[in-house]
C-alpha cells in the first residue's frame, strides 16, 4: 500500500502538483496498479538477464562532427517566455 | 465515379494512368470530412489548404512526369505526435495545445519525399497513453460503425479515419497495440511494425523502448506501400536497424502452403467475445485451405505481459515526460520559482492518465522500489521475448485474436485497469519487439462490429505477415 506521504513525495519528484482530492483518487488508482503488478512476484527469474532494449544493437557511433541544426531562431520561438542573447529567460534555479 | 471508399492502390493506379487527378481525390474526402468529421472527430486539425495545394503540385508532378512515388499524390492523414514542420502538433495535450514543431519528424519527411498530400493530424489519446481515444483533451473520436463505441486507441482517430473514408491511408504508433486494437475495432488493417524497423526521430515519444510508427489503412497491400516508403534504417535514430528493407508488395503474392502458423493456446481466456472467437476459428479454416499447417503452440509467459508493460512503459513515460516543464514550449504560465512554472505547467497542461503513468512510473524507478518492480519487470520481459523467440523455431507466424471484444461502448471502462487489460493480446508484441498486422475478418452477429484477427511474425518479417494477412483479406472478400 502506498501512503498519502509517499504519494506526495513521488509527486515532488515528478514535479506534479496535486490537490487533497487529486491525491486521494490518485493514490486509489496506483494501489490497485501496483497490486496488480505485484502477480509477477510469483514467476523465477533466477539467472535471467534484464532485457532494456531488443534489437541487440551495440555501440551505435556516428562521426564526432557537427551538424549544423540551422534553424536555432524557430526553436526559440517555440518558448513561451522571454528571450534574451538567444536564450530562454527563466527564474533563478540555485 | 466512388472514390472515398477505393483502396490506397486502385487510387495511386487510378491517379498514375491519369484517371483521376489528386485534386479530384483530395477533394472527394474533404467532402467526406465536412460530411461526417463533426460526428467521428478522426481530426484534431484538418489542412485542407494545405491538401489541396499538395494536390495540385501532385497533379503538376503528373503532367510532367516526375511522380515521386506509388504514394504520390495520395491524402494521408498523421497521428498528430509526428512532427510536421509549419502545422501544429499537439499529442492531444493541453500543454503542446498551440506547439509548432521547427522540423518534420523522419516519418512525416519520407512520406513528403514520396509526394504525399496531409489530409490532416488525427486524434490521439493524451501523448497515446489509452486505449480508447478517450484521454485526447480535445475530444473523444467515435466510432464510425457505432458512434456510442469506441474506436480504440490510442491511434482512434487514424483508424477512424481510415474507417470513414476520410483519407487513403494513415499513420499511426503501436506501443502496446494502439495501431492493431482501433484497426479491429474500426475494421482496417493496421501494422504494428518490428522495432528498429520505423525512425522514431521527430515522433514524441511515449516509451521509448516499445514505440513503433506504422500504417493503418484499408488493406494489408495498402499498409505495404506505406512501409515501403517509411521503413529503414535512420541515421538521427540509432534504435534503427540496417536490416534490409524487402520488396514488401512484391512479396505480397507469394503462397501461404508450405507455411506453418501457430496458435498460442494461452490467448484463450475466459472472456473472450464468442464472436471474436468465432472469426478465428473461420480464420484458421481459410489458412488450412489454403495449402498452411495450423499447429497448437505456447507462448507460456502470456499472462504476465500486462503487468510487465505496466512497469516498463510507466517508467520510461516518467522520463519522456519531463521535458513538459513549460519552458522550451508549452503555455508560458509564469511562476516566482522554477517549480512553480514546473509545477502550474504540468498541473494544468496534463490529463489524468498521463499524470497516472508518471507517478506509476516514478514511484517503480525510485530507491527501494527499483529493483522489486523495474528490474524484475525487465527479467520477465525477456522470458516473454524467450517465449516467441522459442516457438518461431518451429513456426512462421501466429494466429491470435487481436482483443477479448469488438468496440466497446464509449465510457464503459470503470477503472484504469480494466482499460490497460485491453492490450493483453498485443502488448507480448512490443515486449518481444517483434512485428504484428490486424487484419479485418468478420463482425459480431447481433451489432455488426468489426472484427480483426491478429498475425504476428518475428522481428523483421513484416513481408511474411503482410502475406498472410493480404491472403486472408482476399479469402473474404469472395
Amino acid at each position: 500500500m502506498i501512503s498519502t506521504k509517499e504519494l506526495e513525495h513521488i509527486a515532488r519528484l515528478a514535479r506534479l502538483n496535486f490537490t487533497e482530492k487529486e491525491l486521494e483518487k490518485f493514490s486509489r488508482d496506483l494501489n490497485e496498479i501496483i497490486s496488480f503488478v505485484q502477480k509477477l512476484e510469483k514467476v523465477d527469474t533466477r539467472d535471467v538477464p534484464e532485457t532494456s532494449q531488443v534489437t541487440g544493437l551495440q555501440n551505435v557511433s556516428r562521426k564526432d562532427e557537427v551538424v549544423i541544426f540551422g534553424s536555432e531562431d524557430a526553436l526559440l520561438e517555440c518558448a513561451p517566455h522571454e528571450i534574451e542573447n538567444h536564450s530562454i529567460k527563466i527564474p533563478k534555479i540555485m | 465515379m466512388e472514390i472515398t471508399t477505393k483502396t490506397l492502390a486502385e487510387l495511386s493506379r487510378l491517379f498514375r494512368e491519369g484517371k483521376l487527378s489528386s485534386r479530384e481525390i483530395t477533394e472527394a474526402f474533404l467532402a467526406e470530412i465536412a460530411k461526417k468529421e463533426k460526428k467521428i472527430h478522426a481530426f484534431v486539425t484538418v489542412t485542407d489548404d494545405l491538401a489541396r495545394e499538395m494536390a495540385d503540385a501532385a497533379d503538376a508532378r503528373r503532367k510532367n512526369k516526375t511522380l515521386l512515388s506509388p504514394l504520390d499524390g495520395m491524402p494521408i492523414a498523421l497521428k498528430d505526435v509526428v512532427c510536421t514542420k509549419g502545422i501544429k502538433t499537439t499529442a492531444s495535450s493541453n500543454i503542446l495545445k498551440n506547439f509548432i514543431p521547427p522540423y518534420d519528424g523522419e516519418v512525416w519527411r519520407r512520406l513528403l519525399d514520396a509526394g504525399v498530400v496531409l489530409i490532416g493530424k488525427t486524434n490521439t489519446d493524451e501523448f497515446t497513453m489509452g486505449s480508447s481515444t478517450e484521454t485526447s483533451a480535445f475530444g473523444v473520436t467515435h466510432n464510425p460503425h457505432d458512434l456510442t463505441r469506441s474506436p480504440g486507441g490510442s491511434s482512434g482517430g487514424s483508424a477512424a479515419a481510415v474507417a470513414a473514408n476520410f483519407c487513403a491511408g494513415a499513420i499511426g504508433t503501436d506501443t502496446g497495440g494502439s495501431i492493431r486494437q482501433p484497426a479491429h475495432f474500426c475494421g482496417v488493417t493496421g501494422l504494428k511494425v518490428s522495432y528498429g524497423r520505423v525512425s522514431r526521430w521527430g515522433t514524441m515519444p511515449m516509451a521509448s523502448s516499445l514505440d513503433t510508427i506504422g500504417p493503418l489503412a484499408k488493406t494489408p497491400e495498402d499498409c505495404a506501400m506505406i512501409l515501403q516508403v517509411i521503413a529503414g534504417r535512420d541515421v538521427h535514430d540509432s534504435t534503427t536497424t540496417d536490416a534490409p528493407v524487402p520488396d514488401y508488395i512484391g512479396e505480397l503474392e507469394k503462397s501461404v502452403s508450405g507455411m506453418t502458423i501457430g496458435i498460442p493456446k494461452e490467448y484463450f481466456i475466459e472472456g473472450i467475445d464468442p464472436d471474436v472467437l468465432e472469426t478465428m476459428n473461420s480464420m484458421k479454416a481459410v489458412l488450412e485451405d489454403l495449402g498452411a499447417t495450423i499447429k497448437e503452440v505456447s507462448l507460456p509467459h502470456t499472462e504476465y505481459g500486462v503487468p510487465v508493460y505496466y512497469i516498463i512503459a510507466p517508467s520510461e513515460i516518467s522520463a519522456n515526460m519531463a521535458r513538459y516543464d513549460g519552458l522550451r514550449f508549452g503555455e508560458g504560465l509564469q511562476g516566482k520559482t522554477i517549480e512553480e512554472i514546473y509545477g502550474a505547467s504540468r498541473h494544468e497542461g496534463l490529463g489524468d492518465e498521463v499524470k497516472r503513468r508518471i507517478l506509476i512510473g516514478t514511484y517503480v524507478l525510485s530507491a527501494g522500489y527499483y529493483d522489486a518492480y523495474y528490474r524484475k519487470a525487465q527479467k520477465v520481459r525477456t522470458l516473454i521475448k524467450q517465449d516467441f523467440d522459442n516457438v518461431f523455431e518451429h513456426v512462421d507466424a501466429l494466429l491470435t485474436p487481436p482483443s477479448p471484444t469488438p468496440a466497446f461502448k464509449i465510457g464503459s471502462k470503470s477503472s484504469p485497469l480494466q482499460m490497460y487489460l485491453e492490450d493483453i493480446f498485443t502488448i507480448p508484441g512490443n515486449l518481444a519487439g517483434i512485428c504484428g498486422v490486424v487484419v479485418p475478418a468478420g463482425e459480431s452477429k447481433k451489432e455488426k462490429l468489426p472484427i480483426g484477427v491478429q498475425i504476428f511474425g518475428p522481428a523483421f518479417k513484416e513481408e511474411n505477415i503482410l502475406c498472410i494477412a493480404h491472403h486472408l483479406y482476399q479469402a473474404i472478400q469472395t
